[in-house]
């Protein structure tokens, strides 16, 4: 399998000003519209259904299928929210299209929206994005003056009108349902399911929530049909990821591919492998919440739903994450049980609770304090936490918690054993 | 973390400048309901005075037509929203995954010696204040420090010692 970049999304992001739509027009945004209004809207769910094209937002759900959950006729408006948070750690592919493409993301937004009748969106951001947030808007107003938004679009009798909504510094609202409640300038706190956001979303109104990248992926899609996005990736993961490779690499950084490569002849060839020439450790394959890969299990992954589902963890939002032989696992599972607890919204007892539990046991064994029964209980923890919670935040860190605890298990046990902490050291060595 | 409970009154009434007026009516328009305006407004507050006071607060209430302990909500939830003045020079380094692994302790180190204080607080003089703040999606250039805003990616210690100086 040739292990090579390909450019679909990432088509115009090396081509100076492809922000700016004269330049994106140039080289052929907007140019799906004619088509897009000459299909009936079932005709793009159904495109959209056969390309193949899953949610990039991290769960991989269909898209096309996503739309057709809407209900028919409730004489409410129909909304789409776009996904626009991107605080997973490690995910750092969808302010690339916001700010060398956001036209695509635009155009897309139109597509959507035609096929599901909706004539108002809202682009959910997160609050740190701030020069994206500004080239973002520019690109709308553009769009406006164009007369590819608002009270007609391209000519079209079709109202649609695009407003960008900005969060402040809160991973939680990238959960669907916290989004919305953000919108409606509450507190982001998820909302339990059912009813799903398709059937009393926001403003209690059907809504679609699709990610960045989703809505990105749609112009292809029109311009060149289902057949062609689906020529590139696996049978069941149709298409092209914008991976984000961090960590302890050579060459960090967003690269797209089509899905279904080996996953470690992508760190190597395309990510110039591990760094100053150590030995690798483990490999994070999709954001900080996937569980942890062997080296010896990321040898057999490839990168696609269905290797990952394989391999016991998850494609996620494709942010990889490559640990060399230096990392000290236990003081990784701090930091990141850290950001956990840091954003969860607080509603749920297990996860306000739990988390701030599970952090306290872990600095207690990184202080050589800990105990045998410490690593058993934050095992316990883990299962205890999980599933028993109004949204998957608290999933999110014990599914990857649970993985190093099994993986590398000694690592918890060398604190307890051989006892690193220098000030119990010195309290042995004065009898 | 700083108390993200307590409000800070000015003692003085609070307004929006011109400016943020009209913004304030051109959003407006675009959602159906007012309360969808509290993290807007939030935001127009923070850019005019630079943090959310008690007065902002009551402020806003009354523009959109909503309870006080709405928009407080919001307030406190929130990190990004200030809820007390800060550094002229608001210094945010990510602590999260990727920036760990390459090495923000070492920019953690050098900003509390060089700066003089520990993230959460605000230099007496006003001048600077830091924060260790969650993944700023741009984990492919880690380490990463966020200055008023503006992102500096694959940061060292050498880069900031340059970018500091320029600072003033
Ligand atoms: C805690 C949490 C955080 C999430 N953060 C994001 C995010 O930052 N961006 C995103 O697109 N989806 C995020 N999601 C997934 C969304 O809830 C939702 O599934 C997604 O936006 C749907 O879009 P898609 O079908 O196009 O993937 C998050 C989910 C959870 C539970
Ligand atoms: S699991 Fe955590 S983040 Fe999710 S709703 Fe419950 S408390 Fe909030
Ligand atoms: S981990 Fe620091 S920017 Fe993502």
């Amino acid at each position: 399998m040739e292990v090579k970049e390909v450019k679909i999304l990432s088509a115009k992001f090396d081509i100076k000003n492809a922000h700016k739509i004269e330049t994106a027009k140039k080289h052929g945004a907007y140019s799906t519209l004619d088509k897009l209004f000459s299909m009936k809207p079932e005709e793009v769910i159904e495109e959209v259904k056969n390309s193949g094209l899953r949610g990039r937002g991290g769960a991989g759900f269909p898209a096309g299928l996503k739309w057709s959950f809407l209900p028919k006729d409730t004489g409410k408006p129909i909304y789409l929210t776009v996904n626009s948070d991107e605080s997973e750690p490690a995910t750092f592919k969808d302010r690339y299209i916001l700010v060398k493409d956001p036209h695509m993301m635009i155009e897309g937004i139109i597509i959507c929206c035609y096929a599901i009748d909706c004539h108002e969106s809202f682009i959910y951001i997160r609050g740190e994005y701030t020069s994206q947030v500004e080239i973002l808007q520019e690109a709308i107003d553009e769009a406006y003056n164009a007369g590819y938004l608002g009270k007609t679009v391209d000519g079209h009798d079709f109202k649609l009108e695009v407003t960008v909504h900005r969060g402040a510094g809160a991973y939680i609202c990238g959960e669907e349902t916290a989004l919305l409640e953000s919108i409606e300038g509450k507190k982001g706190q998820p909302r339990s399911k059912p009813p799903f956001p398709a059937v009393e979303g926001l403003y209690g109104c059907p809504t679609i929530i699709n990610n960045v990248q989703s809505i990105a992926s749609l112009p292809f899609i029109m311009e060149k049909g289902a057949d062609a996005y689906k020529a590139y990736g696996t049978e069941k993961s149709a298409g092209t990821h914008l991976f984000g490779i961090s960590g302890h690499v050579e060459k960090p950084g967003m690269y797209e591919l089509p899905l279904g490569l080996p996953l470690l002849q992508v760190i190597d060839t395309v990510a110039g492998g591990v760094w100053k020439g150590r030995a690798l450790k483990g490999v994070i394959p999709g954001g900080s919440s996937t569980p942890v890969l062997l080296p010896e299990e990321a040898k057999t992954a490839t990168l696609d739903y269905e290797s990952m589902a394989e391999h016991k963890t998850m494609f996620g939002s494709g942010g990889i994450v490559v640990l060399d032989e230096t990392v000290d696992m236990v003081e990784l599972v701090q930091n990141l049980i850290a950001f956990y607890h840091h954003e969860s919204c607080g509603q749920c007892t297990p996860c306000r609770e739990g988390l701030g539990w599970m952090l306290k046991i872990t600095e207690k064994i990184l202080s050589g304090e800990g105990s045998m029964a410490d690593i058993d209980l934050l095992r316990e923890l883990c299962d205890n936490i999980e599933m028993k919670t109004v949204c998957v935040l608290s999933a999110a860190c014990t599914m990857p918690v649970r993985s190093y605890l099994d993986k590398f298990r000694h690592e918890f046990e060398a604190y307890i054993q051989t006892d690193p902490s220098p000030h119990k050291k010195q309290e042995q060595a004065s009898p | 973390m700083s108390d993200r409970s307590q409000l800070i009154s000015t003692g003085k009434p609070f307004a929006f400048d011109q400016q943020r007026d009209k913004e304030f009516e051109r959003l407006a328009k675009r959602y159906p309901i007012r309360e969808s305006m509290i993290l807007p407004s939030l935001w127009l507050v923070q850019e005019q005075e630079g943090w959310v006071s008690q007065e902002s607060i009551a402020y806003i209430a009354d523009r959109i037509g909503t309870f006080a302990s709405k928009v407080y909500e919001a307030a406190t939830f929130y990190t990004m929203y200030h809820l007390h003045p800060m550094g002229k020079f608001h210094i945010c380094v990510c602590r999260t995954l990727s920036c760990w692994l390459r090495g923000k302790q070492e920019i953690v180190d050098y900003l509390k010696d060089e700066v003089g204080i520990v993230p959460g607080q605000v230099r007496d003089d006003g001048k600077y204040s830091l924060e260790e703040v969650e993944c700023l999606g741009h984990c492919g250039t880690a380490p990463v420090v966020q200055i008023n805003g503006k992102f500096h990616e694959n940061m060292d210690v050498e880069k900031l010692k340059v970018l500091l100086t320029t600072l003033q």
